[in-house]
């Protein structure tokens, strides 16, 4: 080797991959200006669609008359029930195997329901039209709380399947019933908590919240007539499976539609559903021969698209003196709105709840989940989660800590006593997961040492008597939370949306000059594929990154894939590059051992090259061979460099961590400061440690809107009572504290590189630390008081200092 | 609707078009003029995607008409640089990761280019607060802070070796 020559680690370096805090390539069009959002896309002729909605919740609709808005200069069509019948579009089916109105047929079931459809030559003249829509309704009771569902008397909210005893989901035992979900063993843990020497319960609720991310839903519907082809711009985090569903609903051949997600403006489980703008959209095109777009403003967004939550949690935990956990007793009511439109896995009606025994190894448990009508918007979204993931994570970190109450045990010691421990992975819980890996213990200790966490209690002890003595009015809360998340889904074996596996791809073409692109069935939305992506590949087939394109969200160009949600995109299409990377470089070491005159089995892979075993100085970069394989005649060996593949994940992943919030709280005010925030994460094989430190961020943000503020809040007449940002809380820059991001990492064993997602955890993590710091504040001061339900806004705060006396 | 006739200096350029005295300057410069840099993010003021400078000012262009603009010198976040002159503004956000779906990046690099002209010299805090009119659903803040801080610095360096 001369000494101009790079070495091994130079060269590892050059090619930016796996490891490398590498500054994203999206950023040079989002910092100029020149991102491509869905309302950003202009077409010749282009008119615009908005919904005539409901101000009820509940109403019947007796007459729609659209003759004074027809009657408007530049109004072209409204489109009701009516028009939609004849195609059998005035109903679609969820992806939860119910089916919703798309525009209200005889009845409205939640105020801000899409009524009639407004299209006219711009956005203007079709606000202005909608209020010449005149729709005669006739008010029925409402039904809000999801608890008096049931009871003698309650209104039946869906009369069109009243009578029907088995739904999508098993036996339905009342018409506002929608399924019973069970899982583990009623009756074993029945016994466990009737012999156990310490039972704790709590209803824990975890209320209803929006993902609303800056950019609403959207979409652009364009039908050529003249070839018969439907072009569909949307802002879909599943865009092959909007190209499914829309071929099976319209009857149009799934050739004949190309579906494509431009950049979107966050996603958050709020773009994963079909939403009737879409159907109206392309009814609307095809009627009248030009593109229509549909873009939600934000109270549209707030009030009709995508709730995440609302499920009321009722716990018992039990066990022994010591502290250690015998057994676990969740039952559920889930607050599912007027339609089941939850974006769930077929088999999985409440998502992943029964990950709810957390990172505990205990014996015996069991779950019931019930799913509800109530007149509310539609959704049950995985809002920065994997499905139903962060309920189940904060309905057990809440139980834990209600435990350690009635223990009187310190609550970070009782979570040591009960971590699975190391060696039990991989582990087998009570509700039916099989947990890949973990090192629990490890990243705790971690995690206390860095917070200084008994130094942490004594100060909280010696606030507790200053406040005592009239030195102070500040308590302070140290909220603790260890979270193992449930990710990637999934196996086909038991993954499926409407029958869709949920496997995901990549393909690949190497180009003659040794550069690349690859494409995958995922979208981004602001998680960077572009630049993660090309890192994995980077490692696996020794071109640098920088020299590899990554493109998605274009079904007629990208393979079929499932999509970005859940935090599958790392576990599953991740792997599918990871995999089609290793076939490329299965052929590129048939080429490079011809072209280096030996057998294929004398040449192994060094970073960048294939060099003859023995003597390095004999080499074939994968550059040479690139260009060797396009033109060079290689005896039994196809020309051109491509692979293709579809990865179907043998199990979930499981990152984890631990979080640590120190929170001080004016009992007078009710206002909060966050003075530290600790989280470690740990998500296996790390890609970009730049990328995972800004998801963290961003996701700990969302959770501190969640836990102390955010919500989603109906008056009893059903009425929207957060639809603007006024009311719905979002932090700013001012109200969010500065974290400290830690990790450990421990691949995951099914992985081909060992990484297990990170997106989410941070708002399953998030939530309850936020929540358990609050609630740890007063743990002082009531030997009752175990929880106060969130979002623990100044207001809710101050009365709980109210309600245990600390105002006299 | 009878139209207006507005003359507004945009990124530099003269430009005139007519609009509904209640068109919103945002619709103007997105619709009419195909900036499509400022986004619509909530339409009450709330979020800042659609901030502008107008005048020496940020203002958020979804609730200023287009008719307030007359006469107007506006520069959106195209005016601030492009891939031949980046403001340090740009470079630093995504050198510390200031920016993750893009959506808010618009607004909120202009609100920082407006802020640091008011305070050259600004603490973290003072940038928390006199950011707190642009939300990011995606970042958490942190390294849009560190990213505006780093600005200044690189600013005020290049000031003072101009001096």
């Amino acid at each position: 080797m001369n000494e101009m020559s790079p070495t091994k680690s130079e060269r590892a370096a050059a090619l930016k991959g796996l490891g490398t805090s590498r500054k994203r390539v999206e950023d040079s069009r989002f910092t100029q200006g020149k991102g491509n959002y869905i309302d950003d896309i202009k077409m010749p002729g282009m008119l615009f669609g908005d919904f005539v909605r409901s101000p009820y919740a509940h109403a019947r609709v007796k007459s729609i008359n659209a003759e004074r808005a027809l009657e408007m200069p530049g109004v072209i069509a409204v489109l009701t029930a009516a028009d939609l019948e004849p195609l059998s579009l005035h109903w679609m089916p969820t992806l939860a195997g119910d089916k919703q109105m798309v525009l209200a047929d005889g009845k409205v079931l939640f105020q801000g329901q899409e009524v009639a459809f407004v299209v006219a030559e711009d956005r203007y003249i079709a606000a202005d039209a909608i209020e010449l829509v005149e729709v005669d309704y006739e008010e029925l009771p409402v039904l809000i709380d999801p608890m008096k569902a049931e009871e003698d008397g309650a209104p039946i909210l869906r009369e069109d399947i009243a009578d029907q005893k088995t739904g999508a989901h098993g036996a339905r035992r009342h018409p506002n019933h929608i399924f019973t979900w069970e899982q583990g063993e009623k009756e074993a843990t029945e016994a466990v908590l009737s012999g156990a020497d310490v039972v704790a319960e709590e209803t824990v609720y975890y209320h209803r919240t929006h993902p609303c991310p800056l950019e609403t839903c959207g979409c652009v519907a364009s039908m050529d007539k003249v070839n018969g082809k439907l072009t569909l711009y949307g802002t879909f985090q599943a865009p092959h499976v909007v190209r499914t569903v829309a071929s099976l609903l319209s009857g149009i051949a799934e050739h004949n539609i190309r579906v494509i997600s431009p950049d979107i403006g966050g996603g958050f489980g709020n773009k994963v559903g079909v939403y009737p703008g879409y159907v109206c959209s392309i009814v609307a095109s095809i009627v009248t021969g030009v593109p229509v777009k549909w873009v939600e403003d934000r109270m549209d967004n707030l009030m009709a698209t995508a709730f995440a939550r609302d499920y009321w949690m009722t716990g018992k935990i039990a066990a022994t003196k010591e502290g250690k956990i015998t057994g676990l007793w969740c039952h559920t009511i889930a607050d599912h709105g007027a339609f089941d439109a939850c974006a769930d896995p077929t088999k999985f009606p409440a998502g992943f709840m029964n990950i709810c025994t957390g990172s505990y190894d205990i014996p015996t448990a069991y779950l019931a989940v019930d799913g509800i009508y109530t007149n509310k918007a539609p959704g049950g979204v995985a809002y920065r989660c994997s499905f139903r993931v962060t309920e189940a994570a904060y309905f057990i970190e809440r139980m834990i800590e209600v435990l350690a109450i009635k223990l009187d045990m310190d609550a970070g010691e009782l979570r040591k006593i009960n971590f699975i421990k190391k060696d039990q992975f991989p582990y087998n819980s009570a509700l039916g997961w099989e947990f890949d890996s973990g090192d629990y213990h490890t990243a705790w200790d971690k995690a206390m040492q860095a917070v200084d966490y008994d130094g942490l209690r004594k100060e909280q002890a010696e606030r507790v008597e200053a406040f005592k003595t009239g030195e102070t009015r500040k308590m302070m809360g140290i909220g603790l939370a260890h979270f193992t998340e449930i990710v990637g889904a999934g196996p086909m074996k038991n993954c499926d949306i409407l029958g869709m596996g949920m496997f995901d791809s990549c393909e690949i073409r190497i180009h003659p000059t040794g550069s690349a692109i690859a494409r995958l069935g995922t979208i981004s939305q602001g998680q960077g594929h572009a630049t993660t992506f090309a890192q994995i590949l980077a490692s696996e087939i020794g071109i640098s990154a920088d020299d590899i394109t990554i493109e998605e969200g274009d079904t007629d160009t990208a393979p079929y894939g499932l999509g970005t949600y859940g935090s599958r995109s790392t576990p599953v299409a991740g792997a599918a590059t990871a995999m089609a990377g290793r076939k490329i470089r299965a052929k590129a070491q048939m080429i490079a051992a011809y072209l280096l005159e030996v057998h294929d089995n004398d040449i192994e892979w060094d970073v960048d090259r294939f060099v003859v075993k023995g003597a390095e100085e004999r080499f074939k970069t994968m550059k040479e061979v690139a260009y060797a394989a396009y033109n060079q005649e290689i005896p039994g060996v196809e020309p051109g460099l491509e692979a293709v593949s579809y990865y179907d994940p043998p199990n979930m992943t499981y990152p984890f961590g631990a979080y640590v919030c120190v929170m001080d709280i004016d009992v007078d005010t009710g206002e909060h400061e966050i003075r530290k925030f600790y989280a470690l994460d740990d998500c296996g094989t790390r890609i970009n440690p730049m990328i995972i430190e800004g998801q963290v961020h961003g996701g700990l943000t969302e959770a501190l809107a969640i836990a102390m503020g955010q919500e989603i809040a109906y008056d009893d007449m059903g009425t929207h009572k957060t639809s603007t940002l006024m009311d719905f809380f979002i932090p700013t820059a001012w109200e969010t504290p500065h974290y400290l991001t830690d990790f450990t990492e421990t691949p995951s064993p099914h992985h081909p590189i060992g990484a297990k997602g990170v997106g989410e955890s941070p708002n399953v993590g998030g939530v309850p630390a936020f929540s358990n710091a609050v609630n740890d504040a007063f743990r002082a001061f009531g030997v009752d008081h175990t929880h106060t339900n969130m979002p623990h806004d100044h207001w809710r705060i101050w009365k709980t200092a109210k309600d245990l006396g600390m105002h006299d | 609707m009878s139209k207006m006739h507005i003359k507004m200096t945009v990124n530099g350029k003269q430009v005139e078009t007519l609009a509904e005295p209640r068109e919103l300057l945002i619709h103007v410069l997105r619709e009419r003029l195909d900036i499509t840099g400022p986004h619509i993010g909530c339409e009450t003021s709330h979020c800042g995607a659609c901030t502008v400078d107008m005048d020496g000012k940020s203002v958020k262009s979804c609730t200023v008409f287009a008719a307030q603009a007359n006469g107007a010198d506006v520069t959106t976040i195209e005016g601030l640089g492009g891939p031949d002159n980046l403001h340090v503004l740009q470079e630093m956000f995504k050198e510390h990761h200031g920016l993750q779906c893009g959506f808010c990046t618009p607004g909120m690099i202009t609100r920082a280019h407006r802020f640091l002209q008011e305070n050259p010299d600004p603490t973290e805090e003072e940038v928390r607060f006199g950011m707190a009119g642009n939300l990011c659903r995606c970042t958490g803040y942190q390294n849009i802070v560190k990213a505006i801080m780093a600005a200044a610095s690189e600013m005020n360096a290049a000031k003072e070796a101009a001096q």
